[in-house]
């Protein structure tokens, strides 16, 4: 399946490799050298979820019986489902990488990801962290149906920042997602705003907070062009100040301009792990996207 | 595939040494249950967000609505209304009950205080999995959010009662201050509850389908229509029957409240000790609750 098809030409080759890309390959290997301390360890850890209500006797008052008289017993017979979403998946990440996760829809990234933020539990193995890593994005605290300027608040505060943080930044988070820009906005309910504008606030919100272990989830393709541009700036600033980067995205380019390192999952198993442009290249090769590719970049 | 999986990941280490390699430098497990002290410490931390959070919840409640917050006030005043007209007038329970409408409206605004907590309690954690699985914090948080939510809802109802009482010429004293403790053991009461019930409704979110009929069991036991002492005393209720009424924490906590602002209202209206029966209830509920949510922090999330 995952055979190399070298007969594309506009692929190129490794002597053929990009400044940026020949940059992320040094990096990767000074920081492999380097050995430096590591920031999180993925100890042979396995997630599942558990899903009620499916299988033959679906949400039949039968079925809901039995499930509740014999829960050990019977849990396949009952319509509980169990999805391995992650399997047996290992590895150390060291403080000053970024690491990028890739791999098709379905196959654990951002479930790994949760996990890794211990927002998730694991059913077998351990994830050791070094302090709190902390996930890129507020949305699910954030209320429609207040005023930007609430929600800057409440995310700032449901993130752990403490009040003094949350006034002193508040005019940043605001001047950087532009909301001001066309008008008194921020004292609108968000529900008001366009979705475009929606995002932007939220990113805002999110990149607000210095982290030390950074995971991010698709959160850079948000806004118009120019809204962009900054966040990708705020994203890179944000890496260096944190110790170790984590980033989930179906943009190849973006893993590539951020990440020297990149793992690949696939059905929840860790298919690959190793320098960026290897690792995208056997990827690329197994989904077969080298035109999608090219149309990205 | 096999040569893919040949590439060997530089910085790989053998399996073992996976767990010793995080303890010497010093990692700790992601997402760990911290110790009791240490989870009180982390809910103080998050204080500000906690009340920001129900002040938020409790402001987002009636933005759509045209008249906005003033259905802060109107949503308890329709009910007791209607409480009235069944109770007072259809019924007649009123009858030797004196100041019926302050005592109708004091027990339907205290009860529903406890009732409300314990709803939202048992959704806190299974209708937020979105927030629980996005963001790090004690989620003893959401619970003691949706509970002060909740309180400050009650004071919007008690400045309504306020009013009611002062258009009924019920005497303003100074037992209208015994509302300040009612209300804080009462709160503490609800919070426990709350907790509990967010455990089990996290694991069991078909709790929250029974609810309805538990709570309005426990309403119609809880005197909040009808005059407990006035059945204990007349009524030849069999003497475990009588224990049960008057031990009743949220009969307890109307009566104090009913005692507190109405002058009409007698201390020997109230249910023998009383005070140590609140206090009591607040610490047990409270207490127990709070451990008993602590227990399986680290499960809240899956499923």
């Amino acid at each position: 399946m995952a055979e190399q098809t070298p007969q594309n030409p506009e692929l190129p080759d490794n002597e053929a490799e990009t400044p940026e890309a020949r940059e992320m390959r040094e990096r990767y290997e000074r920081l492999a050298k380097a050995k430096t301390v590591p920031t999180i360890v993925v100890d042979n850890v396995d997630i599942v979820y558990r899903v009620h209500g499916t299988g033959s006797g679906r949400g039949s008052a039968t079925a809901a019986l039995n499930r509740i008289m014999r829960r050990k017993q019977a849990e396949k017979a009952a319509g509980v489902r169990t999805v391995h979403a992650v399997k047996k998946v290992s590895f150390v990440a060291y403080k000053g990488e970024a690491v990028g996760l890739i791999g098709t829809n379905g196959s654990g990234k951002s479930t790994l990801l949760k996990a890794i933020a211990g927002v998730l539990p694991v059913e077998n193995g351990h994830i050791y962290t070094n302090g709190q890593p902390s996930l890129l994005g507020v949305n699910a605290a954030l209320m429609n149906d207040l005023t930007g300027e609430r929600n800057v608040w409440l995310g700032g505060l449901a993130m752990g920042m403490s009040r003094e943080e949350v006034r002193d930044r508040y005019q940043d988070i605001v001047d950087f997602s532009g909301i001001n820009e066309k008008g008194d906005f921020i004292t609108l309910p968000m529900r008001t705003y366009s979705s475009g504008m929606a995002a932007r606030l939220r990113f805002s919100i999110a990149a607000a907070k210095d982290h030390d272990v950074l995971l991010i989830d698709e959160a850079l393709a948000t806004g118009d062009r120019r809204f962009q541009m900054r966040s990708e700036d705020r994203i890179r600033e944000l890496r260096e100040k944190a110790g170790t980067v984590f980033l989930v995205s179906h943009n190849n380019k973006s893993i590539r301009d951020t990440c020297e390192r990149t793992i690949w999952l696939e059905r929840g198993e860790l298919r690959m792990d190793g320098p960026t442009e290897d690792v995208m290249k056997e990827y690329e090769a197994f989904s077969g996207e080298k035109g999608a590719k090219k149309k990205a970049a | 595939m096999s040569q893919v999986l040949d590439t060997p990941p530089p910085t790989q280490v053998p399996e073992d040494d996976l767990a010793a390699l995080a303890a010497r430098h010093g990692l700790t497990v992601s997402g760990a249950r911290p110790t009791l002290p240490e989870y009180v410490r982390q809910l103080w931390d998050r204080r500000h967000f906690i009340t920001a959070f129900a002040t938020a919840k409790l402001t987002a409640q009636y933005s759509e609505a045209k008249l906005g917050q003033v259905w802060q006030v109107m949503t308890p005043l329709l009910n007791a209304a209607v409480y009235y007209f069944i109770f007072g007038v259809l019924l007649g329970t009123k009858h030797g009950v004196p100041d019926y409408i302050p005592f109708l409206v004091t027990g339907v605004f205290v009860w529903t205080f406890t009732q409300s907590s314990i709803q939202v309690g048992t959704r806190a954690i299974s209708g937020n999995l979105g927030l629980v699985r996005a963001l790090h914090f004690p989620r003893a948080a959401l619970p003691i959010s949706f509970c002060i939510q909740q309180l400050q809802q009650l004071l919007f109802s008690m400045a309504a009662l306020v009013v009611i009482l002062l258009s009924l010429s019920v005497p303003i004293s100074f037992s209208w201050l015994l509302v300040i403790p009612t209300l804080i053991l009462q709160f503490a009461f609800n919070a426990g509850m709350s907790l509990i019930m967010a455990r089990m409704g996290a694991k069991t979110p078909d709790i929250a389908q029974l609810m309805p009929f538990i709570l309005r069991t426990w309403m119609y036991m809880s005197g909040v229509m009808w005059s407990i002492s006035k059945l204990t005393k007349s009524d030849h209720l069999p003497h475990i029957v009588t224990i049960l009424l008057e031990s009743n924490p949220a009969a307890v906590y109307i009566d104090l409240m009913r005692y507190a602002l109405i002058a009409s209202f007698h201390a020997k209206q109230l249910p023998p000790h009383v005070w140590p029966l609140a206090v009591g209830w607040a610490l047990v509920a409270g207490v127990g609750g709070f451990i008993y949510f602590w227990k399986a922090e680290e499960k809240y999330g899956r499923g």
